[in-house]
């Protein structure tokens, strides 16, 4: 993570289904080399037929929608797999965002670790921007701010447009997404801490660390 | 936890590996194992070179080749070309790092969930990190086997730590007996249907209770090993003799009076009588049958004498359309009766179930008889360990004889990333953990089951009712 994140901005999808796993994301056939267009994957398994031609009705297909930012869906979302690769398709189609009433929590951290926006959501807001979505087959731009932890309709002429949404994440975490914090970074500098926690548990549990794991030639 | 001095068995090992406590409320947790698989890892050592930072001890990691490899005897890094890359990058990493590295030419590669256990590298109170969400199985043992993103494979690799939020805690008691025949899987596929997939989020959940007391170590491994079924990235069972037994004289397990003392402390290794758990649930087993998925999630689970469910009685609309377009897919009816619906392939084999107790119940089920002429069968051992150890009781010449196809060690049909996939809306009966659309290749339709289940069906053809299970399902002696 290197540049920080303030606001994501476009068209919005709705995936409406509870418990979509990480597997519908990005199917392994995609995953079987380390250079994949992950991007063109998202959702593979539903947005192309046997021949890899696209399907037309499958949301991200359509005109209105081929390219949303965000995503609304339903409880439980990137359920299954930890593949990470699941927020890398996302984050590589050009979503920014993932509204959902929950996530799985394996998924929520790597997301986390990506840029991708995970705000979890009310039901009543689910069903509130689910209802104006279905209303709106063309399309909907929102607004996604960080700094209020809200969302909001992009369009001033849009009857809705004063209207806004909050959804929750974690202060600390939304801060170090601002930030743009490298995890990494932040761990090393208690490196000391570490090296001396693994010093202290080598001598009392040297069991733990036997001879035959620890610093012999292989 | 509420209570001072009142510890769960999970605030014990959690307080063991405790680093500490972050600004932004998580916690730094020390990994005392780290395990590599050659699909989530790539990216980990690509983002190491460029941070120019290296491997912090690499002696606590060990890698094992297993999801892209091929199955066929006799294989070779080049026998499936397309996964090549991905295995050729881990052995090189894990060369130039200076880690194990469990290649196919490795007579103890295996999947890593049963490689782990095996080669004593899970041990009880410990933590082991590994990107795969299937991890959870070590807490067989009474390891903490958490599953991560590759991100966090990179941060272990940097810092041999985990930035983690304490998950609460979730203690699940089965109570009376499980009838004969029925096996852990039977146990974990009736508990995720009970509670749902989302049911242990943001939970670590210790199984505990006299059934669970009564369970080999192996069958408590394929139960921990669906906790992330349940949504729990945790899932464990506290030690006691029966897992001292199985640690003693393992690879890497401690030695001589290092196995003693060892041993003394993973005896206490239990919560406290007066522990309080943030949700307890009590399950009685008496009730429970052999079950079987209808559906694309491991909640859709029914005994298998059971019947497809009718969405229109479903409430909640985001589960109703779940469970409409479940039926679609896997081209079942509301209502339908489950046994008797034909299947294409049946396979033995994944994390969850490719143990040598596994292959002994299903090899028990299928000598002398022959597998159903229009079903394609395969059996694939966990590692090679279990193959050869298999192969010494003469289960291979049993399978082989009932038309059954004995593979080499992998993950193979159970994520359809290597060759062995189950062909567009093909239906296959499969020990494996996930039911998920195109789960086992692009249109598969999956039901996942006990090895016993999964052995009567493929003789049969066909799911099975209970009365197909009822003789001869004692183990081989």
């Amino acid at each position: 993570m290197s540049n920080g994140l303030e606001r994501v901005e476009g068209v919005m999808a709705l995936f409406d289904r509870c418990d979509i796993n990480t597997d519908a994301i990005i199917p392994s056939t995609w995953l079987r080399t380390a250079s994949a267009d992950l991007g063109k994957g998202l959702f593979g398994g539903e947005r192309y037929d046997g021949q890899g031609r696209e399907i037309d009705s499958f949301v991200l297909n359509q005109p209105a929608f081929r390219q949303s930012r965000l995503i609304l869906a339903d409880d439980n979302f990137g359920c299954g797999s930890s593949r990470e690769a699941a927020v890398w398709a996302l984050v590589q189609f050009g979503i920014g965002c993932v509204l959902a009433p929950s996530f799985a929590d394996i998924f929520y951290e790597n997301a986390f670790r990506n840029n991708l926006v995970v705000g979890i959501i009310d039901v009543e807001t689910y069903q509130d921007i689910k209802s104006l979505l279905v209303d709106h087959p063309d399309g909907l731009s929102f607004n996604v701010d960080l700094h209020t932890l809200t969302v909001s309709l992009s369009d001033p002429h849009n009857p809705n447009h004063n209207r806004s949404w909050s959804f929750r994440m974690p202060a600390s975490r939304v801060q170090a997404m601002i930030r743009g914090d490298d995890e990494i970074s932040t761990t090393l500098q208690h490196q000391e801490d570490i090296a001396d926690f693994y010093q202290m548990k080598s001598s009392e549990n040297p069991w733990l660390f036997p001879q035959d794991l620890i610093g012999q030639k292989r | 936890m509420v209570k001072e001095g009142v510890l769960t068995l999970f605030d014990k090992i959690w307080n063991a590996h405790l680093v500490r406590h972050l600004d932004d409320g998580r916690d730094l947790v020390f990994v005392d194992r780290h395990v590599l698989q050659e699909t989530t890892c790539a990216q980990a050592f690509v983002n190491l070179r460029k941070a120019g930072r290296s491997v912090r001890y690499p002696d606590l990691t060990i890698a094992t080749q297993d999801h892209i490899v091929s199955t066929r005897p006799g294989r070779t890094e080049d026998s499936n070309p397309a996964g090549r890359e991905l295995m050729q990058l881990m052995r090189s990493n894990a060369l130039a790092a200076g880690i194990r590295h469990y290649g196919i030419d490795h007579p103890s590669q295996g999947i890593v969930h049963v490689i782990a256990p095996e080669l004593g590298l899970a041990l009880p109170g410990s933590l082991l990190a590994c990107g795969d969400s299937h991890t959870s199985t070590v807490g067989g043992l009474g390891c903490l086997g958490i599953g991560v993103g590759t991100s966090e494979v990179e941060h272990i690799l940097a810092t041999q730590t985990l930035a983690l939020t304490k998950p609460k805690s979730m203690r699940i008691v089965y109570e009376g007996t499980l009838q004969a025949g029925l096996s852990a899987k039977d146990l974990i596929l009736h508990t995720i249907a009970r509670i749902g997939v989302a049911g242990g989020r943001g939970f670590a959940v210790e199984y505990a209770g006299p059934v669970i007391e009564a369970l080999t170590v192996e069958a408590r491994l394929t139960l921990c090993n669906m906790s992330i079924e349940l949504g729990a990235r945790l899932g464990f069972i506290a030690p006691d003799d029966k897992t001292i037994a199985y640690l003693e004289n393992r690879e890497f397990s401690p030695k001589g009076a290092d196995f003693v003392t060892a041993s003394a402390y993973w005896r206490s290794l239990r919560s406290d009588d007066q522990a309080i758990f943030d949700r307890q649930i009590h399950i009685d087993c008496t009730q429970i049958s052999h079950q079987v998925s209808w559906g694309t999630t491991p909640e859709d689970v029914v005994s298998i004498d059971g019947v497809v469910p009718d969405p229109l009685q479903v409430v909640d609309p985001g589960r109703r359309e779940r469970i409409s377009q479940a039926i679609r897919y896997m081209a079942v009816q509301p209502g339908q009766k489950l046994s008797g619906l034909p299947i294409d392939v049946a396979f033995i084999g994944s994390c969850t179930n490719s143990r040598l107790s596994d292959l002994m119940q299903a090899a028990s089920l299928v000598r002398g008889k022959h597998v159903a002429p229009h079903v394609r069968a395969l059996v694939v051992p966990g590692s090679m360990s279990v193959k050869r150890q298999a192969e010494a009781l003469g289960l291979d010449t049993i399978f082989r004889a009932a038309g059954f196809e004995w593979r080499d060690a992998g993950c193979s049909m159970c994520v359809s990333i290597n060759e062995d996939v189950v062909p567009p809306g093909a239906r296959c009966i499969a020990t494996t953990n996930r039911n998920f659309e195109n789960r086992q290749g692009p249109k598969s339709r999956t039901h996942i089951a006990s090895p016993a289940v999964v052995a009567v069906a493929a003789l049969a053809g066909c799911l099975p009712d209970s009365s197909m299970l009822k003789p001869n399902t004692e183990l081989l002696s």
